[in-house]
């Protein structure tokens, strides 16, 4: 971790109770980090990201993005970007539409407004798909258009939540290599992501450091490959199926 | 089957009847023929835009803004369904009528009084019955709006009117024509509240006309001509409306409400504040004036009256025999229509439900006093049409209810066939084993609801309690409107209130007794 920048995002001893299991994370994100998050189910990942994007509230513990504390700053407040599994776009709105809601919430669309919303297009290699519906494209076409707001909104952090869980393996080996090449479009500090993914095979290659949930805590965190190799805990060899 | 044959044969009575001639011309150059039709179709239009425009602010407060109370005010707007339409026009009056509590805040500050007689108190009425529900609708359409929506209008910072357009209106736009067509209807066929507040014959819908015509002037040739044009207007709109509506409100939904991000602002917050305790003021003060004027009342002296006793009973054994008599015929239907089958496909899944909606829909097309006529006509010609007075007036309450049934138990039916026909199959599942471990464990919740609906329902009718009603055959509502037409407004404010108080305490019942058993593995 560099001295000069502060971490993108920390969860400083932050607590949230839900349904009876009380979730503990302490984590130090560094900017310009790719971090993988995996994990079972039920475990907390999720959470992790909605704690970090304000859709919940801690019960204790301070969450800092930057040089910012934005624990109790409400979610349109907050300097970061979010990207579903699915229902990331209006139905009814266009494909340039629902990129511009990322600049302009108004939907007064400006020609400048207008312009950076088919350059973002074309960067997520949707050149001309401006007036499309979201119904007339299929489930990657869409998830690109998420990502080209999430990009174009130009947030210092990224929170992805299982971005590609609905798509096929090579098409989700595509859309990593797109992250990639979008992140890397920001030059010598590249935007910070956090990425849940149910597939760890996403995050070999592409995330910096992988850290695993189990149980409302981040039981391991470290470089991916030393992760997903399973050596180092017994729990992480367990949920990888290596025991 | 047996509800196409009732229903045909009351329509078969009224095109048999001796000494009618139909003329198509004529009957369309008749003025007060002409009059009634466009009165009911003006009054119904109207309700219909008042109920559904009232409903979009009120649904968008209750969604927009979180105060404790919300989810009670969610359910005292169901009353007004469960409320006998008779008990609901007493309460209009005295809320808005000339002695109402309107008119006296007004005289109060020298002004005029109110006149609720004639379309103002039945617009007013219909909007007391219909907002609610059209408001439910809209809250159920905007809870079936995906979570990930609100999270983005939170993280994108959507102002309310971005939020209005991106969200909220497309989801309410979704819901519109099924709501809108169901008040529609429900206030083109609706017959008490025209027969008490409508005020003579410049505010008369055709329901009342046949009434009147059977009743009062037994004119059974202008009755049968009165209900054909019922029949067939009510058939063209249900048709234009079925061509509208394009989807129903039927989102995927994981049944909780989700949580929304965009935190109101203080105008948003103080409109929704001032939005509420209107609507909720304009719908909660009749019942206030129900209770308070039923309280003033003799209540004492009224229950130990003989033939408020004797109206009870017979309400009471009219309304569970008629909520029998409908789930049983229901229950029948949707077996034979989802019975387990060897070959499950989907594409005869979806017209056999298609075929319900219309059996439904039949229903609507042919309202009660419509039914209670062609039989009234019938039987004239046979028997003492009093004597059968009971029978008929079960078999109609049943049918009048079968729509709702069918809609409550239709789904559960076919939600539980889709997911279980297959794994029943391959069980060697079938007959009453199958009945008890499939289709039962869906339905019970269901049926109590369809139960209870339906005995609210009968226990509340006034059609066709009206058209057969006589000293020997008296229900709780037939009695209540006896008392008000000879003025004895005490007695019917307590009568209404006992009403009212039986049947919300019988749909409470009913519900919890068929409540879904916790498990006990």
């Amino acid at each position: 971790m560099s001295a000069a920048a502060p971490p993108a995002l920390v969860f400083d001893r932050v607590t949230f109770a839900y349904q009876g299991a009380v979730m503990r994370f302490d984590l130090a994100v560094p900017a310009g980090e790719w971090l993988a998050i995996i994990g079972p189910s039920g475990a907390g990942k999720s959470t992790l990201l909605d704690l970090a994007a304000g859709f919940v509230a801690p019960d204790a513990g301070r969450i800092r993005i930057g040089d910012a504390d934005v624990t109790t700053l409400p979610p349109s407040e907050r300097p970061v970007s979010f990207v579903f599994q699915e229902n990331n776009l209006f139905a009814h709105l266009t494909a340039a539409e629902n990129v511009a809601l990322g600049l302009a919430p108004r939907l007064r669309l400006s020609r400048a407004v207008r312009a950076k919303a088919g350059e973002a297009l074309a960067a997520v290699g949707l050149a001309g798909f401006e007036r499309r519906r979201p119904g007339e494209m299929s489930g990657g076409e869409r998830q690109r258009v998420a990502l080209a707001r999430a990009f174009l909104r130009d947030r210092p952090l990224i929170l992805l939540d299982e971005p590609f869980a609905a798509l096929g393996p090579a098409l989700r080996l595509e859309m990593l290599h797109l992250l990639q090449n979008l992140r890397a479009r920001n030059g010598a500090r590249p935007t910070t992501i956090l990425m849940v993914t149910h597939q760890p095979e996403d995050a070999r290659g592409f995330a910096d450091r992988t850290a695993f949930v189990g149980e409302g805590q981040i039981r391991a965190l470290g470089p991916t490959a030393a992760i997903l190799s399973g050596a180092d805990d017994p729990a992480v060899a367990a949920y990888l199926g290596r025991a | 089957m047996s509800l196409a044959l009732f229903l045909g044969g009351a329509l078969a009575a009224l095109l048999a009847t001796p000494g009618v001639r139909l003329d198509p011309v004529g009957v369309l150059a008749d003025p007060y023929l002409r009059s009634v039709v466009l009165f009911t179709l003006e009054q119904a239009s109207l309700s219909t835009l008042l109920s559904v425009a009232g409903a979009l602010p009120l649904a968008l407060a209750l969604h927009r803004t979180r105060f404790a109370g919300r989810g009670l005010l969610l359910r005292l707007f169901l009353l007004p369904q469960a409320l006998p339409v008779l008990v609901g026009a007493l309460a209009i009056i005295a809320v808005w009528g000339r002695n109402g509590i309107m008119s006296n805040g007004l005289a109060g500050l020298g002004l005029p009084r109110l006149d609720v007689y004639g379309l103002p108190g039945i617009l007013i009425a219909h909007v007391f019955f219909n907002l609610p529900l059209a408001t439910r609708l809209m809250v159920a359409a905007l809870d079936a709006v995906p979570a990930e929506s609100w999270r983005l209008a939170g993280q994108l910072a959507f102002p309310p009117a971005t939020t209005f357009r991106v969200i909220e209106w497309p989801a309410i736009r979704r819901a519109l024509p099924g709501a809108a067509s169901l008040v529609f209807m429900l206030c083109a066929t609706s017959f008490t509240l025209v027969l008490t507040l409508g005020g003579g014959p410049a505010a008369t819908t055709l329901e009342v006309a046949i009434y009147q015509a059977l009743r009062y002037d037994f004119d059974p040739g202008r009755a049968v001509v009165l209900a054909l044009v019922q029949v067939v207007l009510t058939g063209l709109v249900l048709a234009l409306l079925l061509r509208l509506n394009t989807a129903p409100a039927n989102g995927f939904s994981l049944g909780r409400r989700p949580v929304r991000h965009d935190g109101p602002s203080l105008p948003v917050r103080t409109a929704a504040i001032v939005i509420l305790s209107l609507g909720g003021g304009f719908v909660l003060s009749p019942f206030a004036a129900v209770v308070a004027r039923g309280l003033a009342a003799d209540l004492p002296r009224l229950l130990g009256e003989a033939a408020v006793q004797d109206a009870a009973l017979t309400s009471l054994l009219v309304a569970t025999a008629a909520a029998t008599l409908a789930l049983a015929l229901s229950t029948a239907l949707l077996l034979a229509v989802y019975a387990p089958r060897a070959t499950a496909g989907s594409a005869t899944a979806h017209s056999r439900a298609r075929l319900l909606d219309h059996a439904g829909g039949l229903v609507l097309v042919v309202p009660p006093v419509v039914i209670g006529a062609g039989w009234f006509l019938a039987l004239r010609q046979v028997a003492d049409v009093f004597a059968a007075a009971p029978v008929v007036v079960v078999a109609i309450n049943a049918v009048m209810a079968m729509p709702f049934v069918l809609r409550i138990l239709g789904p559960a039916l076919a939600t539980s066939a889709a997911r279980h026909d297959r794994l029943a199959e391959s069980l060697g599942l079938y007959g009453l084993a199958r009945l008890r471990h499939v289709e039962w464990p869906a339905v019970r919740g269901p049926l109590g609801l369809a139960f209870a609906f339906a005995l609210a329902l009968s226990l509340g009718d006034l059609g066709a309690a009206a058209l057969f009603g006589s000293e020997n055959f008296t229900t709780l509502p037939l009695l209540l409107l006896n008392r008000m037409g000879s003025y004895r407004t005490a007695d019917a404010a307590g009568l209404a209130l006992i009403l009212g108080v039986s049947c919300l305490a019988l749909m409470l019942c009913a519900e919890r007794a068929f409540a879904p058993r916790e498990n006990v593995a």
